[in-house]
């Protein structure tokens, strides 16, 4: 410890023992904080104390400075305790910059790219509730007027469910196809995820292909929130279901595919419970809340409709969604 | 150059002994009061250890003459299960989270140097000393 503080520190204690105002008080406060700055532990704040009042008041009672000495040996844990929470605080700094780079990671790994379809105008919004997303979408095209689309949501959120789904992405590589049927995407995957993933982690997935040429979509889910297909013509919303189990709770799952035409205006709505099950002061937001803001914007480019239900969504929940938020909108045009 | 006397590890008040030697030899050599406390802190805690988890051990202090510097050294040895993860022993919060004080990682900062030697079912020796300023 520098002469200089150990000087201070007597000039400060010297002018509250004279007087105790609350001024001196107050800059006693205020020089604990640069101690503090410098790392000087509590036991030795107390010896410069003792020596302090020794230099001030020699003639006191014996019985004074073996408190002292007393009060030295009970600060030693409090000096550790403080030199572990710095380092503890490092160490902290240090993982979030590590969260920070996996982000990164994740994002750039996870990129998908919109398909260019005949006809097919496709709004795409998804949001991490923190910093790793839960949510996964994946675009498969070939230019061929095929596009395939897997909207995926893993049970779990943060770095164990960012790691399966780097998992998802490669098993989707693998099938490289845009033509492929949704029950076998969902069986691969769901073989994939089942070998792969620990008994405590599970994905729910919605898989559909779109064919251009004759407006045709085929989906198929494993215990993923139903799509919600708006027709047009009858100004009706209805969901699309498909039975199937949630992707590695079985191998031996399989999975439906139903196939649906779109005709122009019709829009198809395919998410993660992140958009249905946001919450405002009144409880759960109801599926119709979901229906009535589509049907204000239908006649909007898709990805302003998507934009605007996230942020009426955002608005009812006062800017605090619970889960991530992912909202895929195909509009036939 | 080095001057050694032990204390043997056995009860909850061979903790006290040990403490009273270093604290001894470290007044002896010149160490002031907070210096003091943190010597006698470690060697509670290096005590203890072996007390709680060797069951029987010994507590050596040793003055070292050094390049013209003083300091103190306190070994640690003990006969008992070993440490089958160091790194984990040695990390922050481990010991500290359950409320078993300071642990190695405080001795470690209490001490200028600090050597842990382990092997499973034979036991563990560690060397920590502290130099004169």
């Amino acid at each position: 410890m520098s002469q200089e503080i150990e000087v201070q520190y007597k000039e400060i204690l010297e002018e509250y023992t004279k007087k105790q105002t609350e001024q001196n008080l107050y800059v006693g406060q205020n020089f604990s904080r640069q101690l503090i700055l410098e790392n000087i532990a509590p036991e030795e704040v107390i010896s410069m104390h003792k020596a302090a009042i020794q230099e001030l008041h020699g003639e006191l009672p014996d019985v004074v400075w073996h408190s002292f000495d007393f009060l030295i040996e009970m600060m030693i844990n409090y000096g550790l305790a403080l030199q572990e929470r710095q380092s503890l605080l490092k160490q902290q700094e240090e993982l979030k910059v590590e969260m920070d780079l996996a982000a990164n990671v994740q994002e750039t790994l996870l990129k998908t790219k919109l398909p260019v379809l005949e006809g097919l105008d496709i709004g795409l919004l998804s949001i991490p509730a923190r910093k790793m997303n839960g949510d996964y979408i994946y675009f498969v095209s070939d230019h061929d007027g095929y596009a395939g689309v897997a909207v995926a949501d893993v049970i779990g959120k943060g770095l164990p469910a960012a790691l399966c789904m780097s998992m998802i992405k490669f098993g989707m590589d693998s099938l490289n196809s845009s033509h492929a049927l949704p029950k076998d995407v969902l069986g691969v995957i769901n073989r994939i995820v089942e070998k792969s993933v620990d008994d405590s982690m599970f994905v729910s997935m919605f898989y559909s292909n779109y064919d251009a040429k004759q407006a045709r979509l085929t989906y198929g889910s494993a215990g993923h929130e139903p799509a919600i297909l708006y027709r047009a013509r009858d100004k009706e919303f209805s969901e699309l279901f498909a039975k199937g189990l949630l992707l590695g709770v079985s191998p031996a799952a399989v999975y439906e595919e139903h196939t649906v035409d779109l005709e122009k205006g019709d829009l198809v709505i395919m998410m993660t419970d992140g958009v249905t099950e946001g919450r405002n002061d009144d409880g759960f937001i109801e599926r119709e809340v979901i229906y009535e803001l589509i049907e204000r914007k239908k006649k909007e480019p898709a990805q302003t409709i998507v934009q605007y239900v996230y942020d009426e969504l955002e608005r009812m929940q006062s800017a605090q969604f619970q889960d991530d938020f992912t909202l895929v909108i195909y509009k036939k045009v | 150059m080095s001057d050694q006397s032990s204390v043997e590890i056995l009860t909850e008040w061979d903790i006290v002994a040990a403490r009273q030697l270093g604290r001894n030899v470290a007044k002896e050599l010149g160490f002031g009061t907070v210096d003091q406390a943190r010597i006698t802190t470690a060697i509670s805690e290096l005590a203890r250890n072996i007390y709680l988890y060797a069951g029987k051990g010994r507590i050596e202090i040793q003055q070292l003459t050094e390049n013209g510097m003083k300091g103190i050294l306190i070994i640690a040895a003990d006969s008992g299960p070993g440490i089958p993860d160091i790194r984990k022993v040695m990390e922050d919060g481990f010991t500290t989270s359950g409320g078993l004080g300071a642990g190695l990682p405080g001795v470690k900062r209490l001490m200028d140097d600090f050597k842990i030697e382990t092997i499973l079912g034979e036991g563990t020796d560690i060397r920590a000393t502290k130099w004169l300023r």
